[in-house]
Parts: structure tokens; C-alpha cells; sequence
């Protein structure tokens, strides 16, 4: 396995052959310049007005110091550092900011500013003093000789005044340039964790960017169901009222009419507009259905097992539960009785729906052919999507040949009552005097 | 046909405008008065406070919800004045809106209809006429939808009690559904027996069992 950092690198017999001195050199040296230009910018922003102006500033130069620092960790660090900041929900710069504020990312970008302007650049330029520079003096040492002519003073220290010692120190220097690229890639390793630590995502913060990812999702889904009711809402409290004030008016018309060629017209016109107030109504249903809203999940399955081409027997037995549960379970049984009317041959079917232990389980079971085949592009993938925002599951179990189960799962808790009159009813009530 | 016979005193709940007038407009015009014209439900229980109607004609989604207020407040009269006839105009073709304003209080003089339905202008004046008379009335279309399921209760029934059945269900008397079937009034009657016989509901006053049947249809 290639080595991913300056420590994997050091165990490695070619090391210094390889390109990770040069990497961890080049990190370090890039740490100077950012890090001098970090306390150049810190400095500036003491000066001026710390309090005011200054802090959202210094804020705004740990985010942007945090962004360059972990593109420059790629030098030592193949793995790249994801960004730890949280994607703000609205634009603007003030949602910008409060999302920062609180982010605790944020504050160890900040400290990093500090510590990277106040002590990590001057130790890099250090290590690369030591590490890089004294080995270059005692190279260069016979050319410094060439230069002068008499006398040369190795890292101002030793007195060298012939060409054999110079060439001597020059051979320790190589010497020792290679013995100290080992420190050099190990400092430069320890100053990449360093960073790493305070500049990369931690666990928590992962984690909570795919919990954000699934509730990012379940407001998609909440929207796409406000959206829909809003649409029906629309068509009911307007098209749909004038089209019955259209009949009506039509009707009134039709008694007024003599018999004749005018009359017959008028009640092809009422007729037409009676067909398209139906397919106006079943539009509407289609796309949400009220008696959902009114009476829950349990009546608007009773009374969609109604509209089944397929004879359906029920035995449902649920209290309300949210919004977003009751559309997924309904539209997921309404796809479910669709299907079996479509493909299935079936003869009946059944629903039964509980909800038990904080779940919701609706099975819709069949006599059709079976073969039903979620991976075949079909509504079941869809549906399968759709529950699966709210961490439900789709079973489906069917055997060539038949019957078909299709089983929802959905966990939910169970809303309170809102009153007896929305109680859902079973099918099995019986009459009451 | 006996809409002509009376004058009904009307009280009318619908949000719509357009609608409200027109069916103000469509009962005057049938001699019939609206005394009240509200647009919400609380509006429609002053109202029937004030001016004591002969019928109620009501919405079921009116504000401030726009769920199913209107149904309620309907419900929720029958409770306060047994007997006050209602007549539920509604959007939806579900029997859980007639099955809930069957249940309040015994079922006689109420009827669940279409809005569809103020568009053939006889077949609604004739069915307010019935309502106001305590009869009970279903929509033909929620009758209709709930014929194409098998259902227990109704399993034992032959189709032409199931027919009978239906069209009790829709308010008929037993002189119109002979009409209807081209059968003479005692057949009808042998078959309403056989049907209340079947779905066990003993001998008691007629016109109840009539009902607890249309109910029991209902909510197989």
C-alpha cells in the first residue's frame, strides 16, 4: 500500500528517494507564507475596532484561513479534509453568520488562525531552518571557500581553509541532510494531525450532517404534501365551484326553454358540464383526498378500497397519526390497489392495517398471478422511496404463480384523538339505534 | 311531484358566494325562502337559533378550516333539535361523511347529496322536500359506489334486495321503487322484509328499521 502521510512514508527504505521530504518541505514552507499572512491580518484586525466590526471579520478570516489550510493539507495528507460547516438553510449573509456563530467548527478555525499565526509558522520556520538550511550551509561550503578565496566559517562556527575540509563538511552536509529529513517529514506528519484535528469534521458533526441529509429530505417530502393540498384546495374552493354554479345556472335554463333545437342544446351543455364537474371531482380526489384530512388514514383506506375495480375486504383498525405518515400510507395503498387492478388477474384483496408498538403496518394481500417485481422500474420503486424518507420499510412477497403480500411499515407514535367524531370507523361497526 | 305543495323555510351555509346566490336565487324561484344565508359554520348555528327553519341546507368544507365544518355543525344541530331536517351538500363521494350524519341522532330527515346535484334542478328540489319531510336521502353516486363492493352484512342479500336496498337507500317510497323496478308495491314490500328479516333487524316501527338498513348498507 502507497503511503498516505509523511509517517507511513518514513518506515519506507526509499524515503529519501521519494517524493515525501519534498511534500513535507513544501507544507512546511507554505505554512510560513499563510502564517505570516495570518498574523499580518490578525494584527490588522486588532487595530482596527475588535469589538465592532472586528470580531464578524475575524470570524469571516478563520472560515477563509480554515478553507486554505485544509486545501494545503492535501501536500501531506492524501485524505482529503472535508469541510465541517453546515450548509445555511436560507442565503444571505446574516443566515451565513448565525449558522457559523454557532458551529463549533467555526470557533476551532478561529483558534487555529491564532495558533497558526502566533506559534506553528515560526516552529515551521524553524524546523525548516534547522532541517534544510544547515545542511545547505555545509554543502555550500567549498563554493563559499571558491568565493573568499582564503577562509570560509561553516555555520559561522568552524574556520575552514582548504579545499579537503570543505569538501568534508560538504559530504557531512549531505550526510546530514539526509538523516534530517526524517524529523523534517515527522514534524511536518505531526503538524498535518495537528490540523487535521482542529480543521477537519469530527464524528458528531458527520453524523449530524446525515441526519440533516434525511430531515433535508422529509422537508422536500413535507412541501411536495403542502403543495398538493394547496392544488386541491385551489381546484375545490374555485374551478369546481363555478362549474356547479355552471350546472346550475344551465339546469334553471334548461327548464326555462321551450322544447325545440334550444333545449336540446342546453341539455347537451348541462350534460357535458356534469361530466367534466365527475372527472373534475375524481381529479381532486386523485390528487388529496379530504376525507384524509377529515377522518385519517383508516376511513380514506375504507373508502379507497371502495373505489378498487377489485372486490376489497377490510379490517382496519388505526388511530390518527401525522400528516406525512397517513398520505404515505394511503397513496402507498391507493399504488397497491391500482397494481392489483392492473396486473395482477387477482379476484379480491384485503387490507388490514393496525398500529402497534409505535408502527404502522398496512398489508394489501391478493389471489392474483404474484411475480410483482419491485426492480422493475415500477410504482413499487417510487413508493418504496417515498416510505423510506419516513424510515418505513415495503415488503413485498411475490411468488410466480401468486398470491402477492405487499406489506407498508412505517414507525410513527399515534396522535391523540382530536374528537369522537373523527375517529375513524371500522368496517365491521354494526348499527346502532 | 310535491315541491310546489309547501313553502320551506331555509337556512342556508355555503361559503361561496357565487354558489350561495344562486342557490337562493334557484329555491326562491321554487317558492321556497331562504331566511338565513351564512358563510361559516358558527354563523349557521345562530342562524338556526334565530329562525327556527324547516330545513337546513349545508356545505361540508366551509371556513375557518376547510375541512369538514360543515358536516360537523350538521352533526352537531341534529344533536341540539332531533329531528331538525338537514340536507348535507357535499363534494365527496364517501359514504364516511353520509355514514356520520346518518348516525346523529335516528337517521330520519337528513340527506347527503352531491353538489353536482343542484345542477339537475328537479331531482334536488325533490330531494329537499323528502329531507324536510324526514325522510332520508343518498347520494345515487355514493349508493352507486358502494353496489360495486361484496360486503358481509350484505352477502346474504339477492341482487334484487341489494336494487331494493339501494334505492331505499336513495329515499324512495315503496309506491316509487315499484315504479322504478316495474314490480308491484306488495313485492316491494315482501322484499324490504326479507332484507330487514336478513340483516337482522327484528319487527319494530317500520320507518326506523328502514334507516338502521340504509345504515348498515352504508357501513359494510
Amino acid at each position: 500500500m502507497e503511503p498516505r502521510t509523511p509517517w507511513q512514508a518514513l518506515t519506507r527504505p526509499r524515503f529519501p528517494r521519494g517524493d515525501w521530504p519534498w511534500r513535507s518541505a513544501g507544507y512546511l514552507a507554505t505554512g510560513v507564507i499563510t502564517g505570516a499572512a495570518a498574523l499580518l491580518v490578525l494584527l490588522l484586525l486588532v487595530v482596527f475596532s475588535f469589538v465592532l466590526v472586528g470580531l464578524p471579520l475575524l470570524l469571516l478570516a478563520g472560515v477563509a484561513l480554515g478553507g486554505i489550510e485544509r486545501r494545503r493539507l492535501r501536500l501531506v495528507d492524501l485524505d482529503p479534509a472535508a469541510d465541517p460547516h453546515r450548509v445555511p438553510d436560507t442565503p444571505g449573509l446574516a443566515a451565513w453568520l448565525r449558522v457559523r456563530v454557532r458551529e463549533q467548527a467555526t470557533w476551532r478555525e478561529l483558534a487555529y488562525a491564532v495558533l497558526h499565526a502566533t506559534v506553528l509558522w515560526p516552529l515551521d520556520l524553524i524546523v525548516l531552518a534547522v532541517a534544510l538550511g544547515l545542511p545547505a550551509a555545509l554543502i555550500s561550503t567549498p563554493l563559499q571557500l571558491a568565493a573568499d578565496g582564503q577562509e570560509a566559517k561553516v555555520v559561522k562556527a568552524y574556520l575552514v581553509t582548504s579545499y579537503p575540509q570543505a569538501f568534508a563538511a560538504a559530504l557531512l552536509g549531505a550526510a546530514l541532510l539526509v538523516a534530517l529529513l526524517y524529523p523534517l517529514a515527522a514534524l511536518a506528519g505531526a503538524r498535518a494531525a495537528l490540523s487535521r484535528a482542529l480543521l477537519a469534521p469530527r464524528e458528531a458533526e458527520l453524523r449530524d450532517r446525515i441526519g440533516e441529509v434525511t430531515a433535508s429530505r422529509a422537508r422536500l417530502v413535507d412541501a411536495f404534501e403542502a403543495e398538493r393540498r394547496r392544488i386541491e384546495r385551489d381546484l375545490h374552493d374555485g374551478a369546481q365551484q363555478r362549474l356547479v354554479a355552471l350546472t346550475m345556472t344551465l339546469g334553471l335554463a334548461r327548464l326555462d326553454a321551450p322544447p325545440g333545437p334550444l333545449a336540446d342544446q342546453l341539455t347537451q351543455a348541462h350534460a357535458e358540464a356534469g361530466r367534466v364537474l365527475t372527472e373534475l371531482r375524481e381529479l381532486i380526489h386523485g390528487i388529496h383526498p379530504q376525507v384524509l384530512a377529515d377522518y385519517g388514514l383508516g376511513a380514506a383506506l375504507t373508502d379507497a378500497a371502495d373505489r378498487s375495480v377489485v372486490p376489497v375486504d377490510t379490517d382496519i383498525d388505526l388511530p390518527r397519526m401525522s400528516t406525512a405518515v397517513e398520505s404515505a400510507g394511503y397513496f402507498a395503498v391507493c399504488e397497491a390497489l391500482a397494481n392489483i387492478g392492473k396486473h395482477s388477474g387477482a379476484t379480491a384483496a384485503r387490507i388490514t392495517a393496525r398500529h402497534a408498538s409505535r408502527q404502522l403496518r398496512i398489508d394489501i394481500e391478493d389471489d392474483g398471478r404474484g411475480g410483482a417485481d419491485p426492480d422493475q422500474g415500477s410504482g413499487l420503486t417510487g413508493l418504496a422511496d417515498r416510505l423510506a424518507v419516513l424510515d418505513g420499510t415495503l415488503t413485498i412477497i411475490s411468488p410466480a404463480g401468486g398470491p402477492t403480500l405487499l406489506r407498508v411499515e412505517i414507525p410513527c407514535p399515534a396522535l391523540p384523538d382530536r374528537s369522537v367524531s373523527s375517529s375513524p370507523r371500522t368496517a365491521s361497526s354494526s348499527a346502532k339505534g | 311531484m310535491s315541491r310546489t305543495a309547501r313553502s320551506l323555510r331555509v337556512v342556508l351555509a355555503e361559503d361561496s358566494v357565487l354558489l350561495r346566490e344562486g342557490l337562493i336565487g334557484l329555491l326562491a324561484r321554487f317558492g321556497h325562502e331562504v331566511v338565513a344565508g351564512v358563510g361559516d359554520a358558527e354563523g349557521l348555528h345562530a342562524a338556526v337559533t334565530e329562525h327556527d327553519p324547516d330545513i337546513v341546507v349545508t356545505d361540508v368544507r366551509m371556513p375557518p378550516g376547510f375541512q369538514d365544518e360543515g358536516l360537523r355543525a350538521a352533526v352537531a344541530l341534529r344533536a341540539d333539535r332531533p329531528g331538525l331536517p338537514v340536507l348535507v351538500l357535499s363534494q365527496y363521494v364517501q359514504r364516511t361523511y353520509a355514514a356520520d350524519l346518518l348516525d346523529a341522532g335516528d337517521g330520519t330527515g337528513v340527506g347527503y347529496l352531491l353538489k353536482d346535484r343542484v345542477g339537475q334542478v328537479e331531482e334536488f328540489l325533490d330531494a329537499l322536500t323528502r329531507v324536510a319531510d324526514g325522510g332520508t336521502v343518498v347520494d345515487p353516486e355514493v349508493v352507486r359506489q358502494l353496489l360495486r363492493r361484496h360486503r358481509d352484512p350484505l352477502a346474504a342479500l339477492t341482487p334484487r334486495e341489494r336494487e331494493v336496498l339501494a334505492l331505499v337507500a336513495e329515499g324512495h317510497s315503496n309506491g316509487e321503487i315499484a315504479r322504478r323496478l316495474v314490480v308491484t308495491e306488495a313485492a316491494v314490500g315482501k322484499h324490504i322484509g326479507n332484507i330487514l328479516g336478513k340483516l337482522g333487524l327484528p319487527p319494530a316501527e317500520d320507518t326506523h328499521r328502514r334507516v338502521l338498513a340504509v345504515l348498515t348498507y352504508l357501513r359494510a
